[in-house]
């Protein structure tokens, strides 16, 4: 099950800029596009772990800062000929405030 | 579609391959601008010229070269009017007229006729059987001759001639090239190459009549043979004639608008009517007429930019190289290779091998260029002539080519041609021979542009760019292997660094979305390459004016600190010349201390470097430095870095002049600028040069007379020594001149655009005279520098540390428990 929090306000977050939420299972970069959408990643690049909140962001896209690796903010995949994908998570902005969803443990399956 | 009527109409006279170009790329500014007609004389589409050679030799169909099919012309609006001829252009009503009596009204016409074979004025030149070589129609000619006739006889020794030749050969016609000259290809190969060839095409059988001029065609109803003015009388059932082409420009002439051998137009592809536009092979520009595709799409794309009224790229002429298109011979040449008192020339010729190469050289450039055998490095020799590369450092080995001087991407002899197809030409991006040879024929790609565009290979260092033009040429079978003249910024846009540079100054342009807003970009905001240059390209044109865009710095010039592997990052704060202090020293080990920082280590620039700080704790770690003095040692920034120094005349017994004193006032004047790419100082006491003066960008080195100015040094990717620039009598003229060249840098290089890479491309010389010997010229300059100084000098760590600055950058936006 997707649990909502609300974790700030919109215009803390920078155009085509993004902010690090800090959570118990490791960083999650939330980044704001032109177009003022809201999408969050993990914190990881898929290529060699680099932080993605750091890169710079255009098109609905991501730089990461180590290796310029491109990927979607959308999906969290590499664009092509990059290969990889780093998880994604569910995000929306009401009355200018940035919700992220996650996934509460209960429906996490067992091992 | 549906306002077709309010739009204005651009007439295409011409569906050849400039005309066409032109409309792509128009299509691709402004999709929706005219209403757009096409006519063509011919009753295709729009097809490749350059592949009607592989289609005569057997090797291509003709479906295989179309390029726009029917459908793309009504996926576009666009109508196509095929195999309806222009007779007459009314410039005073502003139509057109087809040679049935319609007329069609145009807003704005596009002259693209192409040129026609120039048909020697001989008795019996309008035989049956006797025929140019510019169309489909004449390949269809030339293949149904060949099915039902035995000789063929081609006038002209030239690219064209030597291709009709090769391919009515492979259609297994006995085929005589008669030429005026003694060399083949004259006007491309020096005396040796045009030997070689003509060895190599006897061996496949080609006969050859040279130096003859040709006096009739004889024949009644067909021809049947060819009288030489010595008197000789060879059999002939088809004669080709390809003895040169001329622009094709009567349309134009009669419609009143200038023409010499072409028609005349300015840098903006207009003709002397401002409504009508031509380009391609019928158009003269600059006292130049074009033959090859290169330089007319260099036309298309100016033509199409002030097509989509954007007015601002400017022609300004192409430099061409040539590739026989006769599978199995290898031969390029570029340039000027005619011989000459102010000439230079490498020859290197292996007879065993079949190899021959010559490249003549003219005040330190390549001016020209013939390979034949191995013609490998031949995009490379020409990309040098085009830049006009000063390539004295590599003379010695030049003709080895770019392999040889570890800078190609690609090892000695390995010809594409011969490469597997998972043979990886870009190292950097993983991109295999066949993953590009299958875009090239699927996507129908031109230019390495496009290539990169679609591939991504040669997008990174670029040192494989040579590698992947061959392999566009080998795949093509054309004369592709021109990169562009002006080399895009990135896939975004397809202006250059200097086009963007220019824009900004002239149209007053002072932020990222108005110059991409402007310049057409292909992106809504651009990418990490495209982003932070034109952010510094404000930065330095409107100092004090611009607001810098953090969005649009790379990390490490954002946080000023350089991010390490782990996601922390480093600090380094500036040791003025080197020299520091106990109290210094303590503030250092104090903060290491406090803030746990794992590596305390002593730089290759003279100063400590505090490795592995938490992105959180860098505010505090500043705010501690600042208070013992210390500020940014801007190790992250393009911009200046260190200023090295040696002990000099305070102490060393060799010391001519005080080089720690002097490196300390370099650095206090000129630290904080931005600079393209970084800049690295050092002031050495005297010539045995302790500080590696002369492996920096800019290196001062001390005699007794006064101060040596070096620069353009680099000890990096490349081991580069410097340039000697000046001498100056005094630190304050020193000082003067180097601020003035580094402003000079700071105005023409490119992002990322090291200085010794700056100065190979705009020369030394020029350098010279700007900041050395034009004083008044270097005043100006450097008052512009101090005029920037004044915004840029103010530390960022304790406009961090201590106002605030960007608070947001360091902290998180939440911490959650959960998850
Ligand atoms: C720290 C240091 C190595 C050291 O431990 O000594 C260093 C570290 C880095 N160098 Fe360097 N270079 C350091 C001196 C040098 C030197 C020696 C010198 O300056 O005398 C050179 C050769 C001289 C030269 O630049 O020509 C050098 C040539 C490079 C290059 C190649 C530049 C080139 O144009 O060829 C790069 C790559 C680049 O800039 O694109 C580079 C890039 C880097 C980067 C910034 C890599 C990166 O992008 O992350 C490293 C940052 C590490 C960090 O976080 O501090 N570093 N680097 C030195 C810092 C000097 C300082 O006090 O600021
Ligand atoms: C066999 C061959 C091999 C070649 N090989 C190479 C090569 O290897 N490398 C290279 O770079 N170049 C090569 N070229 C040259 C290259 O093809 C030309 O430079 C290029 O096609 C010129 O383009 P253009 O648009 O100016 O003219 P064209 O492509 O000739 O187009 C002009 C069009 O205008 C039409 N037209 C003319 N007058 C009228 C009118 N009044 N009304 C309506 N339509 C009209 C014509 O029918 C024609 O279709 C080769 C050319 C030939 C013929
Ligand atoms: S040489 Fe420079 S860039 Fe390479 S690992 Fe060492 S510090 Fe990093
Ligand atoms: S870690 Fe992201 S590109 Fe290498």
């Amino acid at each position: 099950m997707t649990k909502w929090i609300e974790i700030g306000a919109l215009n803390d977050i920078p155009v085509l800029g993004s902010r690090v939420v800090r959570t118990a299972s490791g960083d999650v970069a939330v980044f704001r596009t032109s177009e003022d959408e809201v999408f969050a990643l993990d914190d990881r690049c898929p290529h060699k772990g680099g932080p993605l909140s750091q890169g710079i962001v255009h098109n609905k896209r991501v730089t990461c800062p180590l290796h310029n690796f491109v990927i979607e903010l959308r999906s969290g995949m590499a664009v092509a000929p990059d290969e990889g994908c780093t998880r994604a998570h569910p995000t929306k902005v009401e009355n200018g405030m940035v919700w992220l969803g996650v996934q509460t443990p209960e429906v996490v399956p067992a091992e | 579609m549906l306002n077709k009527v309010n739009k204005p109409k651009l007439v295409v006279i011409g569906n050849g391959m400039a005309g066409v170009r032109t409309v792509e790329l128009l299509l691709d500014r402004a999709p929706d601008l005219y209403d757009i007609t096409v006519f063509g004389s011919e009753p295709y589409g729009n097809y490749n010229r350059i592949l009607l050679s592989p289609v005569l030799a057997g090797e291509k169909t003709v479906d295989d070269i179309m390029l726009n099919t029917e459908q793309w012309y009504d996926d576009n609006g666009i109508t196509l009017r095929k195999g309806e001829m222009i007779e007459m252009i009314d410039r005073r009503t502003c139509e057109v007229v087809t040679r049935e009596g319609a007329r069609v009204p145009y807003d704005r016409l596009l002259i693209a006729t192409g040129s026609n074979p120039i048909m020697l004025p001989l008795p019996g030149k309008d035989l049956p059987g006797v025929i140019g070589f510019r169309d489909i129609q004449d390949v269809e000619h030339m293949v149904q001759a060949s099915t039902s006739y035995k000789n063929a006889v081609v006038i002209g020794g030239g690219l064209l001639g030597l291709e009709a030749a090769n391919g009515l050969m492979k259609r297994g016609m006995n085929v005589t090239v008669v030429h005026l000259l003694d060399t083949l290809m004259e006007r491309q190969l020096d005396q040796v190459a045009g030997g070689l060839l003509r060895k190599s095409l006897e061996e496949r059988g080609m006969v050859f009549k040279m130096p003859a001029q040709t006096e009739a065609i004889l024949g009644e109803d067909r021809v049947t043979g060819v009288r030489f003015a010595d008197g000789e009388v060879i059999p002939a059932d088809l004669v080709v004639m390809a003895v040169g082409i001329r622009p094709n420009v009567e349309l134009a002439r009669k419609a009143g608008l200038y023409c010499e051998r072409g028609i005349v137009v300015s840098d903006t592809m207009q003709t002397y009517d401002g409504r009508i536009y031509a380009v391609g092979e019928c158009v003269q520009h600059r006292r130049q007429t074009y033959g090859l595709v290169a330089p007319l799409f260099d036309q298309a794309k100016v033509c199409a930019n002030h097509l989509a009224m954007k007015g601002f790229a400017t022609y300004d002429g192409s430099v061409v190289s040539t590739k026989l298109k006769v599978t199995g011979i290898d031969l390029f040449s570029a340039g000027d290779f005619a011989p000459g008192a102010d000439k230079e020339e490498i020859v290197m010729q292996d007879a065993s091998r079949g190899v021959y190469k010559r490249i003549i050289l003219r005040d330190k450039k390549i001016v020209g260029a013939v390979l034949y055998g191995d013609t490998i490095d031949g995009p490379w020799y020409f990309q040098h002539l085009r830049d006009g590369t000063d390539v004295s450092q590599m003379r010695e080995r030049l003709v080895f080519g770019a392999a040889n001087l570890g800078d190609g991407g690609h090892s000695g002899k390995n010809s594409v041609a011969a490469m597997s197809d998972d043979a990886e030409i870009c190292g950097c991006n993983g991109v295999c021979k066949g993953t590009i040879v299958k875009a090239i024929s699927e996507k129908k790609l031109f230019t390495i542009d496009d290539v990169r565009a679609h591939t991504k290979a040669s997008s990174s260092c670029g040192s494989c760019t040579g590698l992947v033009e061959q392999v566009l040429a080998f795949t093509l079978g054309g004369d592709y292997s021109a990169a562009p003249k002006v080399k895009p910024m990135c896939a975004c846009t397809d202006h250059s660094h200097d086009d963007a540079r220019r824009v900004i100054v002239e149209n007053g342009l002072k932020t990222i979305p108005d110059v991409m807003k402007f310049m057409d970009w292909k992106t809504p905001n651009g990418c990490h390459s495209c982003r932070p240059a034109l952010n510094y390209y404000l930065l330095a044109t409107w100092p004090g004016e611009y607001r810098d865009d953090q969005q649009s710095r790379f990390i490490n010039e954002r946080v000023h600190a350089n991010i390490q592997k782990d996601g922390t990052y480093s600090v380094v704060p500036r040791m003025w010349g080197g020299v520091t202090t106990p109290d210094e020293l303590r503030a250092i080990a104090d903060v290491a201390d406090k803030f746990n920082i794992p590596t305390v280590k002593v730089t290759g620039g003279q100063r400590i470097d505090l490795l592995g700080v938490k992105k959180e704790d860098l505010p505090a770690v500043w705010a501690d430095l600042n208070d013992a003095g210390m500020v940014s040692g801007h190790a992250y920034a393009k911009g200046l870095r260190t200023v090295k120094t040696c002990v000099g005349s305070e102490w060393c017994r060799f010391g001519t002049q005080d080089s720690t004193g002097l490196g300390i006032k370099l650095e206090k004047f000129m630290w904080g600028s931005w600079t393209p790419a970084k800049v690295k100082l050092a002031v050495s006491g005297c010539p045995r040069n302790c500080a590696e003066a002369t492996c920096k960008d800019v290196g001062v080195v001390c005699v007794d007379s006064g101060y040596e100015i070096h620069f353009a040094g680099a000890a990096g990717l490349h081991i580069k020594g410097t340039e000697f620039l000046a001498k100056a009598a005094t630190e304050e003229e020193t000082l003067e001149i180097i601020a003035a060249l580094t402003q000079l840098y700071r105005e023409q290089g490119w992002y990322l655009e090291r200085m010794y890479k700056w100065c190979d491309r705009v020369g030394l010389d020029a350098i010279r005279n700007q900041v050395v010997d034009d004083v008044a010229n270097r005043k100006t300059l450097f008052s512009r520098f101090t005029y920037s100084q004044q915004f840029s000098q103010s530390d960022p760590w304790a406009a961090r540390a201590q106002r605030g600055v960007d608070r947001n950058e360091f902290t998180p936006l939440a911490e959650l428990e959960l998850a």
